[in-house]
Formats: C-alpha cells, sequence, structure tokens
C-alpha cells in the first residue's frame, strides 16, 4: 500500500474542514438547545395546569414528536414548508427548527414528570404564605423540581447531539456529509479512506457524548443516594 | 451442662465509623427461647442479622453447635439451612406460589426429594392452618396468612435454630394472633428461637431468658420471670414501664 | 393532495411497511438477547467480560446509529469483512439496541427489593440460585415498561436505514419523491404508516408503565 489510510485525515486542509462540520452540527445542537429546553419549561409548566384542552393539546404535540422517526420530521418540514407555506429557509434554520420543537416535546414531558413529583404540601405551603400561580412556580416547584430534571436533561443534550448525525439527510454540510465527499474525492489515494474517515467522526461523537453521559449518571447516582 | 447452641463472643459490628454493637456475649441454650427487647435503634435487627451472616461483623467468635464459624459465604450458606429467618416485612417471593415458596429451599438447597419435601410442606400448612392456600400466589394473601407461610418456608427447611425479627410488627392486630400462636406451638416443641418482639405480654409468656439491648450494650441476659418481674437495670425498669401491658 | 396518487403507492408502502417491521422485529430480538447477556455479565460481576461489556454499553450508547451504519456497510468491506445492506441494518440496530436493552433490565434486577434477595439469602440460596428464582424472575417483570420503550425507540431508528438504501419505509417514501415527486402523499403515507406501527405500542407502554407504577406484584 503505497498511503496510509490515516493519511486521509490529514491530507490537505481535511482535518480542519471535518471539524468545521462538526461545528456546524454543534451549532444546530446548541441553539435548539437553549431554544427547545425553554420552551419546554413552558410547556411542562403548562402541562401541570388542570385546563384538560390545553393539556389534550400539548399531549397530542408531544406524542406526535413521539411517535415520528426524527428522520422524518426532518423531511415533513424541509419538503413541505417551502411547498405549501412559501416559507424558505436554509436547511440549517429547517434543522433547528425541527430539533427545537422536538426538544421542547421531550422537555416538557421531563419538566412535568419533575413537577408533579414535588410534594404536594410544598405547594400548598407556597399558597399559604399568599403566592399567586405562577410565583407558586418561581419560587417552589421549579428551585425544587431542576435538581430532579438535569440527569434527564443531560441525557437528551446527548441525543440531540447524535441526532445531528442525520443532518446530511437534508444537506446540510456537516461532518458526515463532508466526510463523504472527503471519502469520494480521495478515492483514487486512499481507497480505505471510509474506514478512517468514519472511525474518526464515531471518536468525535463519543468524544462529546461520552462526558455528557457520564456525568448524568453521576448526578443520578447522587440523587438515588440521598433518596 | 449440655453444649449450647449458639455461643457469641465479643461481637463487634459498626457501619463505617458508626459503632452499632458493642462486645456482645450471648449464650443461647438449645430448645430455649431467647427474647431480645430494646429500644427502637438499639440494634435488634442488626444483632439479629450477624447471626444469620446478613450483616458482616468486624470482630468477634460465634460457635454453633460447638462448632467455630468462620464468617464467609461457603459457610453463611451452609448455615442458613440450619438457621431460619422471618423478616417483619412480607417476604414472600411474588413469582412464586405458596407451595412453590415453601419448596424452594428444600428442593434447590438441600435437593430432598420432591414428594418428600411436598409432604412435609403440605404438614406445616395444616399446622398454621393454611393448607388450602398451596397454589395461591402471595398477593391474593393477607398480611397475617404471609407471614405464617414465610415461618413455613424457613421451617420447611428442618432449621435447629430460628430468628424472628418482630414478625408481627407490621400486621393488623386482628392478624397478629395466629402467627403468635404458631410461635407458641414452635416453643412447645422446643424449637430454639431468638425472638425480637413488641409483644411484651407474648414475650412474658414465651420468654425462657430476656436480652435487653440498648445502644449497642446488653445490659440484662437474665431468666423470663426475674426480668419482668425484677428488672436489674435501671434502663430495663424504664423501658419496662414504657411498654403498657 | 391528490387520494389516487396514494392509492396507487399503497402496494409500494405495504411491501415497506412489512420490512420495517421484518427489519425492527430481528432487531429487536438481537438486542434484547445482547441486552440479557449484557446484563448477565454484569450482576454475576464476570471478570474481563463483564469489562467488554461495559465497554461496549457505552460506545454502543454515545454514538449515532448513522455513524454505526456507516461503520458496518462502508469502512468493513474495506478490511475485508463485506455483508449485504439488511444485514448492515440489522446488524446495526442490534449493536445500539443491545446497549439499552442491558440497561433497561439491569436496572430492572436493580430494582428488586433488597429484602428479596435478603429472605433468598436466608434460605440458604447460593448466588446462581438467587438470580435464577428470585432476582431474575422479578427483575425481568420490572423491566419490561423499558424494554417496551425501547422497542419504540428501536422501530423509529429503523428510519435510517434509508442511509443504506434499504427500502424500508422513509427509503420507500423517499423514493417515491425522488421519482415522482409525490411529495405531500408520499410523507403522508408515511406518517401514518408509522402511525399504525407506534401508537397502539405507544398505548400499550402508557399501560404497562402505569400498572408497573401500581405495583404489579402486589406483595
Ligand atoms: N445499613 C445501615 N447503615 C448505617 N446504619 C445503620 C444501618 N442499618 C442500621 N443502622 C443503624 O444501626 C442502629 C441499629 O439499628 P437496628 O435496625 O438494628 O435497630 P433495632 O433495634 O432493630 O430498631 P427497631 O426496633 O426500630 O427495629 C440504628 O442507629 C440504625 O440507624
Ligand atoms: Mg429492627
Amino acid at each position: 500500500m503505497a498511503h496510509s489510510g490515516i493519511n486521509i485525515l490529514f491530507a490537505g486542509q481535511n482535518f480542519t474542514r471535518l471539524l468545521g462540520g462538526l461545528w456546524v452540527s454543534a451549532k444546530i445542537s446548541i441553539v435548539s438547545l437553549v431554544i427547545g429546553i425553554l420552551l419546554g419549561l413552558l410547556l411542562g409548566a403548562l402541562r401541570t395546569l388542570k385546563n384538560p384542552v390545553l393539556r389534550t393539546i400539548l399531549r397530542l404535540y408531544l406524542e406526535f414528536f413521539r411517535i415520528v422517526p426524527t428522520v422524518v420530521l426532518l423531511f415533513l418540514f424541509y419538503y413541505i414548508l417551502p411547498k405549501n407555506f412559501n416559507v424558505n429557509l436554509s436547511a440549517q434554520i429547517v434543522a433547528m427548527l425541527v430539533f427545537a420543537l422536538w426538544v421542547a416535546a421531550e422537555m416538557s414531558d421531563i419538566v412535568r414528570g419533575a413537577l408533579i413529583s414535588v410534594p404536594r404540601h410544598q405547594k400548598e405551603a407556597g399558597m399559604a404564605i399568599g403566592l399567586n400561580g405562577p410565583q407558586l412556580y418561581r419560587y417552589v416547584l421549579l428551585p425544587q423540581a431542576v435538581g430532579l430534571m438535569i440527569p434527564a436533561t443531560i441525557n437528551l443534550m446527548t441525543r440531540v447531539i447524535k441526532t445531528t448525525s442525520l443532518l446530511l439527510l437534508i444537506s446540510v454540510m456537516d461532518v458526515v456529509n463532508i466526510g463523504q465527499q472527503i471519502i469520494e474525492a480521495n478515492r483514487q489515494v486512499y481507497p480505505n479512506g471510509a474506514f478512517w474517515v468514519y472511525g474518526l467522526i464515531f471518536i468525535l461523537y463519543f468524544l462529546l457524548c461520552y462526558p455528557l453521559s457520564a456525568w448524568a449518571r453521576h448526578l443520578e447516582r447522587r440523587q438515588n443516594n440521598n433518596a | 451442662m449440655a453444649t449450647p447452641l449458639l455461643q457469641v463472643e465479643h461481637l463487634e459490628k459498626s457501619y463505617g465509623d458508626v459503632h452499632i454493637l458493642h462486645d456482645i456475649n450471648l449464650t443461647i441454650a438449645t430448645g430455649s427461647v431467647t427474647v431480645l427487647l430494646g429500644p427502637s435503634g438499639s440494634g435488634k435487627s442488626t444483632l439479629i442479622r450477624c447471626l444469620n451472616g446478613l450483616e458482616d461483623f468486624q470482630s468477634g467468635q460465634l460457635t454453633f453447635s460447638g462448632q467455630p464459624v468462620t464468617p464467609n459465604a461457603k459457610t453463611w450458606q451452609q448455615l442458613r439451612q440450619k438457621i431460619g429467618m422471618v423478616f417483619q416485612s412480607y417476604d414472600l417471593f411474588p413469582n412464586l406460589t405458596v407451595l412453590d415458596n415453601i419448596l424452594l429451599g428444600p428442593l434447590k438447597v438441600q435437593h430432598r426429594s420432591k414428594a418428600e419435601a411436598q409432604e412435609q410442606a403440605v404438614k406445616l400448612l395444616k399446622e398454621v392452618g393454611l393448607a388450602d392456600y398451596q397454589d395461591a400466589y402471595p398477593r391474593q394473601l393477607s398480611g397475617g396468612q404471609k407471614q405464617r407461610i414465610a415461618i413455613v418456608r424457613a421451617l420447611a427447611l428442618n432449621p435447629e435454630f430460628m430468628l424472628f425479627d418482630e414478625v408481627t410488627a407490621s400486621l393488623d392486630p386482628e392478624m397478629v394472633r395466629g402467627v403468635l400462636e404458631v410461635l407458641r406451638n414452635l416453643a412447645q416443641q422446643k424449637m430454639t428461637m431468638l425472638v425480637v418482639t413488641h409483644e411484651m405480654n407474648f414475650a412474658r409468656e414465651i420468654a425462657d431468658q430476656v436480652v435487653f439491648l440498648e445502644e449497642g450494650h446488653i445490659l440484662e441476659q437474665t431468666p423470663g420471670q426475674q426480668f419482668f418481674a425484677n428488672p436489674q437495670t435501671e434502663r430495663a425498669q424504664i423501658f419496662l414501664n414504657s411498654m403498657d401491658f | 393532495m391528490s387520494w389516487t396518487i396514494i392509492q396507487q403507492s399503497i402496494p409500494v408502502f405495504v411491501q415497506a411497511f412489512w420490512l420495517t417491521l421484518k427489519l425492527s422485529f430481528y432487531g429487536i430480538i438481537g438486542a434484547i438477547i445482547v441486552g440479557l447477556i449484557a446484563s448477565f455479565l454484569r450482576y454475576f460481576k464476570v471478570p474481563v467480560l463483564r469489562q467488554i461489556s461495559a465497554a461496549y454499553t457505552e460506545i454502543s450508547r454515545n454514538t449515532p446509529l448513522l455513524i454505526q451504519l456507516f461503520f458496518i456497510y462502508y469502512a468493513f468491506p474495506e478490511i475485508g469483512i463485506k455483508i449485504s445492506a439488511t444485514a448492515a441494518g440489522i446488524s446495526g440496530l442490534i449493536f445500539l439496541g443491545g446497549s439499552y436493552m442491558a440497561e433497561a433490565i439491569y436496572g430492572g434486577l436493580q430494582g428488586v427489593a433488597k429484602i428479596q434477595v435478603e429472605s433468598g439469602l436466608a434460605i440458604g440460596l447460593s448466588r446462581g440460585q438467587l438470580a435464577r428464582y428470585v432476582v431474575f424472575p422479578q427483575g425481568l417483570t420490572l423491566s419490561v415498561p423499558a424494554i417496551a420503550a425501547n422497542v419504540i425507540f428501536l422501530i423509529k431508528e429503523t428510519s435510517i436505514f434509508t442511509v443504506i438504501a434499504i427500502p424500508e419505509l422513509t427509503n420507500t417514501a423517499l423514493d417515491q419523491i425522488g421519482l415522482y415527486y409525490h411529495t405531500d402523499e408520499s410523507l403522508f403515507v408515511l406518517v401514518i404508516a408509522y402511525a399504525i406501527i407506534l401508537i397502539p405500542l405507544s398505548l400499550a407502554l402508557t399501560w404497562l408503565e402505569r400498572r408497573a407504577r401500581r405495583g404489579s406484584f402486589g406483595n
């Protein structure tokens, strides 16, 4: 073999290009997580209210995002927004929108679960000192629920990061897409480039996700020990 | 004097830095009933659990039937067939029927014949008044019935020694009698037993000896009648006065 | 959106529907077997193999299925391991799902009450007997809701098989769009097809979770 395969990663600008692709994925993850988590906090709080109409609508919203695979969600927004609503968004924006709505749905369930596990007497004690509804959430319920939400939220982050690997399906220039281009362009020189490029991408994803999931597990364990 | 069934010498037990049992010395004669009394948190459960290896201890010597006990997994697994235990919470295996709960030990641990073990199980079930419940699952039974089955499950291994840790404490009052009746019969059959209970009338009735534990120290080890009539320490006196019976 | 187009496309989608179910089925069965083995190694603290299985779990859970598939399907042939797209898809699903199932099953084993273990010990059961008669039967029952949640998750993940051109549902819809530009119709049928598979499962999961919370072993 004239060329050792691993050199494909360092030939020309390849390595920087791959990292650039990774940054696109990271950017989309961060934006959609920030928006999705904030929206999810609101929706989760709303889901603990008694209003049956609101609850049903939000439940259906969650179930829709739970049942339809993320790939399909991406295609739905990617094809249908421009065609039927005349909204032309770049693929990156579509991805952020889909991920943010999906995160909001999952987050609303995490938030709701944590809120309803705050003991009832806490709420009553808050009402007894005259707090109104939003104050009750702001000062009593949310602060106590946050600790319970954190591990699940971190796990959601790793899910979002892993799901960014699907971006190439709607032609976003993410790390996988760039990886494919590099493999194609170097097919003559590096016939087994796929092994090294996909291997590197595999490792990059692992390096992003592993610390997060280890952290989530650590927090979960600590909570279980305190309980 | 005959060899005692169980002898405990200088047993010390701590959880981390917390010293729970201090220099426990205890002799249990074959065929006798020992009642272990003491306030909540005094270490009764911990002591009883040390005696069948569910808790390990830092130092001390146990001697069972004259044989020194080397505390390792193998020894305990052997010894637990001779030392039965019943807990406060109903601990039947919910995935097995009553009969399978009882037969698990005799068949799988002692490798006895099914016919013989089953015959004994049925006989024991009759004695506790639950002959009709062989095929029931634990969830179909009341707390008192479960506790009686749990006793049968332990007895099915033909133990030489039985440990009872507050076996009536989680029961509704009307269930307590049936379970105590079973213990009383065992005592009459000269089963060696160590009983933790808060049923003081019952304790007075069956205790050959009373061991009084406080904050992990044995303050008294005296014959039953004497303990209830005339406790030697002030602590025991206060304890007895606090229990109304 | 045109109903005639939808009707015409039904036969292809039906075929894809069965393929999705078939691939999911093999993947899920394989994942459960891998999960059982991994929980077994962890429960019995089998030296070496336990560490290997722990490393596998971390790798599998912290990398995306798409990259796992690319690796199996495109990179493995370069080091001499060549398999069909279908086999690659199923292997990928098993590789991914095995770790999720392992967590679900081990979680169930850990949920078995301490008193159950102790009363098993008290009648002299060995560690193996304890596992066989007490911990595994009860623990597996406890893990059913988590296993069911993973079943749903894995079925959805089969949509990613489209990247290695397996003609399952998503791939078929994209094909229809690419060939005939029947975008709305194809996406509509696609969503309906997933709903047909997943709504009953999701209802079953809700039911299982509710039952688990009430405690199916009423001891
Ligand atoms: N696993 C453990 N870790 C640390 N401390 C423990 C543990 N189990 C028991 N203890 C402590 O040991 C002491 C004795 O507990 P034990 O359960 O033996 O008391 P007890 O006499 O049986 O009380 P009760 O009558 O309430 O059952 C208590 O202070 C308890 O807090
Ligand atoms: Mg106790």
